[in-house]
């Protein structure tokens, strides 16, 4: 079945959120006097982080381009079939391979889009990467597997190379799913899992790990992640025989077009006040930027994904860009935190791996 | 007098509701302790006693909780349609309840007729 989006990217639409100055006005009150919340700074500064420093790199994960078969209504990258030209080039691809092959301390290589596969350099990255004996993580929206004949083999290829396959399922029946992600997701998701399964991924003593990601499908906070998991597992069993590994819960940040969900359907305050009020100190060692590097398509450097679309380069100002890769600079920096930070803290924590807790 | 004050049921009410400890300290923490060990996970799951919650929220008609325990469902996995069924079950025990009094109106007519 086709896939029918309900919407275009902010920036095909021209919206103000596309502007990422915006989305941080947005965020932190037009005007410091409207500013509602809790500076995110001040509250960890509170706990002892002041400033919150990097822990080292062990993760360094890679958004290969915007472009993406989907736009899903809360989408923080803003991806869609429209962002054709956002893509990492070969180049910046082989700075990345140099990097991974002289930092033995990144043990995890995450790549993310959009959706990944759709850049032309994927497989031969995948490829390379796996040579080095890293793990391999790829953010896949599992509908991209059954988009066109060119990627139903992807199932085998990830098995080959022992990729970790990530993929995003809000919920186990149609109406939530596709609500979120566009109508017909749900069954193509379906289809590409039950590919996966065919193939070993999600099923014991194979080593081919699968697992799904769960973010909330409106403005609420996920609950527990043991509890869900459990119920994603008999559901998805017996209603369609799939299997998996794990369920990450992730809070959606209030950034891009979640931030447009949020202040279109008058829930902004409400869902920053949750967050807030949530606020869990113990999660703040856990922070998933801590240990994380984050490259967007044109080789810029960030403490993490949400970071990158809102461009708050790192702070190490000399290395900035895949060309300045100082590892000594980037193991010390200080994280930049702003209010929707708030999003990673709320409850059990949140980061690309789940709950924090 | 405030706008605030004016109406019953003021949305705003909720969020203080953590201040009742104002007025008794120990007994508000202690009611804060045991409603969470309560909604925790046990031998039910966290939906479950979210389901349960949402259905004697409209059994007694409290619109705080209907807020609270609809997100609730929602964060612990519920769909639109398991709420709804949740509510129906309080609908019908309620329903129940009150035709279940015609029991006593029977008797009642029938020990005072001829
Ligand atoms: S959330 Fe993922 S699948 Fe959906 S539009 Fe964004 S990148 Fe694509
Ligand atoms: S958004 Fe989350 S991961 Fe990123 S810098 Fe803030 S706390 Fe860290």
């Amino acid at each position: 079945m086709a896939i029918h989006q309900k919407s275009k990217s902010l920036t095909s639409r021209g919206n103000e959120l596309s502007s990422t100055f915006y989305q941080l006005e947005v965020l932190n009150g037009h005007e410091a006097i409207e500013a509602k919340f809790p500076r995110f700074d001040e509250k960890v500064g509170n706990l002892g982080f002041k400033p919150l420093i990097a822990s080292g790199i062990e993760i360094f994960q890679i958004n290969i381009g915007k472009l993406c078969n989907q736009t899903c209504s809360h989408c923080h990258v803003d991806a869609g079939p429209d962002r054709k030209e956002e893509q990492m080039s070969r180049t910046d691809l082989e700075k990345c391979l140099a990097i991974i092959a002289a930092t033995p301390t990144i043990n995890t290589v995450d790549i993310t889009g959009g959706a990944p596969e759709m850049n032309a350099n994927f497989r031969w990255f995948v490829e390379e990467v796996s040579k080095m004996g890293k793990k391999v993580i790829n953010r896949c929206n599992l509908t991209i597997i059954v988009a066109n004949h060119k990627y139903l083999d992807l199932p085998e290829f990830f098995a080959k190379h022992n990729v970790n396959v990530v993929s995003s399922l809000p919920y186990y029946s149609k109406n939530r799913t596709d609500a979120q992600r566009g109508d017909g997701v749900f069954e193509d998701s379906i289809k590409a899992l039950q590919m996966l399964n065919a193939v070993g991924y999600g099923k014991e003593g194979t080593g081919l790990e699968l697992d799904l990601v769960y973010n909330p499908t409106g403005a609420f906070l996920p609950g527990s992640q043991v509890s869900l998991e459990g119920q994603f597992k008999s559901q998805l069993k017996r209603r369609y025989d799939v299997e998996f590994n794990n369920l990450f819960c992730i809070t959606n940040l209030p950034i891009s077009r979640f931030l447009e969900y949020l202040l279109e359907s008058n829930n902004y305050e409400e869902y920053m006040q949750q967050l807030v009020d949530a606020f869990n100190p113990t999660t703040v060692n856990g922070l998933m930027c801590r240990n994380t590097i984050s490259v967007s398509w044109d080789g810029y450097l960030y403490d993490c994904d949400f970071n990158q679309m809102l461009d708050l380069k790192v702070d190490a100002e000399n290395s900035r860009h895949l060309d300045d890769f100082d590892l000594e600079s980037l193991n010390n920096r200080t994280i930049i935190l702003n209010q929707h930070c708030y999003g990673c803290t709320a409850g059990a924590g949140s980061s690309c791996g789940g709950s924090i807790e | 007098m405030s706008k605030d004050k004016e109406y019953y049921f003021n949305k705003n009410d909720l969020k203080q509701f953590g201040n009742i400890t104002e007025f008794q300290e120990q007994m508000g923490k202690d009611y804060f302790k045991w409603y969470g060990n309560v909604m925790a996970e046990g031998a039910l799951t966290k939906r479950e006693k979210a389901l349960i919650a949402l259905a004697v929220a409209h059994a007694i008609q409290c619109p705080y909780c209907i807020d609270a325990y609809s997100s609730d469902c929602l964060s612990q996995g519920s769909d639109e349609e398991q709420m709804m069924e949740a509510v129906h079950v309080a609908a019908a025990i309620k329903a129940g309840t009150t035709l279940v009094y015609g029991v006593q109106m029977m008797n009642h007519v029938k020990e005072k007729s001829m």
